[in-house]
């Protein structure tokens, strides 16, 4: 097989065909190396690619040391998800050179199962942000116009998968950082129920919010990446003791037949992009043609999950972030032997973090301090509890939510980034589901009239993630979605001929 | 704005302080919407698992070794952080 072939093969291929020896896990690795060292210049999706690491892992694979359904694959892996001895920043310059001493749980179950990680990928700054853009290292390109984004906060992830960099990566989502950078780059991203995906080693955001979960170009291939990350953690007091839901089993199904579909009516109208909604609508009675029942559904509260979610994370985010204190670890400036620790961190603090993180902690301090308290963060605590209400009345009439995932299609670079209200609309209609805690996906469903790809979004009750694969593979198979990234992989392939 | 700063302990200029705050009121006008809705009665939600008090068992693990502890220190003496001074001199 030439490095091309190899590159665009899904993940389920790709070890199928390791497995039979067609091809060696060095070799794939070594093709994925190779097209990164001549795209990534374009895209910037890595901040740090590893190599040795990578070749490593491949060697253990192909000695027969480790074995599974995604042995040998090669993923590209968010850059909030602690690796040991493998620079780690979060997207932030406080972070610069950090070299951890653990491994994130996650990591340590995709070495058992063979998964061979390149790097470690862009991101906006402490995953806060729906561009990547507020990145500390440049923002990431859209592999289907360089001069757009592919989202964010996982847009190196986004890109990665989309430019056919690495068939998988691990993205995570506080409030659509997973499925939004999916649904502008053609790809399926998921976020799993809070607490069925480890959290131990993944860089807090806002912890009540934050959830890891597979990338990927095939819905299947997804399923299996969940399969290996998911399940009971005791190193993280948030995870479920649960079994894993058979979201493969799910994936390979894609029978929707007598399924209850709820069109959720708040997400759709002004501030949707025509091409968006009309793709959304196309999905949704494909579903209705391979048997699935549809029904509209009003979730009243959802109108006021931005505005929550706008209090709750910044507030999580500004006591996190309290850790970055200059003492420890990552930057420290201003240590003259003369200012005190308190002038130290305050000065490094400037200096280490970027605008919108300052902005979010600003804002989080603000929420929570004495005499605004009620009026900000504890009446966003209420919405939630009536934005889960919401969901779990709705539940009780259907089996999934859908919506459109984000409500344009791929912005471009500079166009948000001075106005922080309007680069959070993007997260519009993901958020609901992070202050719920049920999983979510983004699904393509087509392309819009600008020829940018549109994400059909699906949301479950807890632990029924297997539903979103359900969906998602079947809304896959009808609109062939898998073959409209032939048009990225055209596009990056003229792009790799200028590089 | 300057006060919040201090509380945050991020030493803003004042230039980007004035930009903070147009960007804050803006940003509150938009967020002081969760006050449109929901009655006193009803409970806040902190946390989507109804789960409480976690426990693992008390069983002796390996950590990590000082030296690697150390590593990413910015300034280290003696097996130990090195920061400055924490109190002031009266």
């Amino acid at each position: 097989m030439t490095a091309r072939e190899i590159c665009r093969l899904d993940a389920t291929e790709t070890a199928r065909r390791i497995a039979d020896r067609d091809v060696s896990a060095v070799e794939v690795a070594q093709a994925h190396l190779d097209r990164i060292a001549a795209l990534d210049g374009d895209y910037n999706a890595f901040l740090h690619v590893d190599a040795d690491g990578a070749l490593a892992q491949a060697k253990r694979v192909d000695a027969g040391e480790v074995s599974g359904p995604l042995a040998g694959v090669p993923l590209a892996l968010k850059d909030v998800i602690v690796t040991k001895g493998v620079p780690t920043t979060a997207g932030s310059r406080i972070l610069e050179g950090w070299v951890p001493p653990y491994d994130a749980t996650i990591v340590e179950r995709m070495r058992e199962a063979g998964i061979v990680v390149l790097g470690k990928t862009n991101m906006d700054e402490f995953a806060m942000g729906s561009s990547t853009e507020h990145s500390g290292y440049g923002p990431a390109h859209n592999p289907w116009g360089l001069d757009r984004t592919p989202g964010g906060s996982g847009g190196g992830s986004s890109a990665a998968v989309a430019g056919f960099l690495a068939p998988l990566a691990i993205g995570t989502d506080t409030g659509g950082s997973i499925r939004q950078p999916a649904a502008v780059t053609g790809t399926v991203g998921i976020k799993p129920t809070y607490g069925g995906v480890s959290r131990y080693g993944l860089i807090a955001f806002s912890s009540s919010l934050d959830q890891a979960g597979p990338c990927a170009r095939t819905v299947l291939d997804a399923a299996l990446l969940h399969e290996v990350i998911g399940g009971h953690d005791a190193r993280d007091s948030t995870s479920i003791d649960a079994a894993v839901p058979h979201v493969v089993e799910a994936a390979r199904s894609g029978d929707v037949t007598g399924m209850r579909i709820g069109v959720v009516k708040q997400f759709a109208g002004d501030g949707y992009q025509p091409g968006v909604s009309a793709r959304f609508d196309e999905a949704v009675s494909t579903l209705a043609a391979l048997g699935a029942e549809v029904v509209e559904v009003s979730c009243p509260h959802f109108d006021y999950a931005l505005a929550a979610y706008y209090l709750i994370a910044p507030s999580e985010a500004s006591s996190n972030l309290a850790r970055y204190d200059a003492m420890r670890y990552g930057l420290r400036v201003g240590d003259d032997g003369e200012a005190s620790a308190e002038a130290v961190m305050a000065a490094t603090r400037e200096a280490g973090f970027g605008a919108e993180v300052k902005r979010r902690i600003i804002l989080g301090t603000y929420a929570l301090s004495a005499g605004y308290y009620d009026a900000y963060y504890g009446q966003a605590q209420k919405v939630r509890t009536l934005i889960k209400r919401d969901f779990e009345s709705a539940f009780e009439q259907v089996d999934v939510l859908v919506s459109p995932t984000t409500p344009t299609t791929a912005f471009k670079l500079g166009e948000r980034v001075d106005d922080p209200l309007e680069m959070y609309l993007a997260d519009l209609c993901t958020i609901p589901s992070n202050l719920y805690g049920g999983p979510a996906m983004s699904v393509p469903c087509g392309l819009s009239d600008d020829g940018l790809p549109v994400g059909f979004q699906v949301m479950a009750p807890v632990l029924a993630d297997d539903r979103l694969y359900r969906v998602g593979a079947a809304l896959e198979g009808a609109l062939d979605t898998v073959a409209l990234l032939d048009e990225a992989w055209a596009r990056s392939t003229s792009q790799t001929s200028r590089a | 704005m300057a006060h919040l700063a201090s509380l945050a302990r991020i030493s803003m200029t004042d230039d980007e302080l004035d930009v903070m705050a147009g960007q804050l009121d803006v940003i509150l006008g938009a967020v002081s919407r969760v006050q449109e809705v929901a009655a006193a009665d009803i409970p806040p939600t902190s946390h989507p698992l109804p789960l409480t008090n976690v426990l693992r068992d008390d069983a002796p693990a390996p950590s990590l070794r000082p030296a690697d502890a150390l590593a990413a220190a910015p300034s280290a003496e003696e097996q130990r952080f090195r920061v400055p001074r924490i109190l002031d001199e009266e």
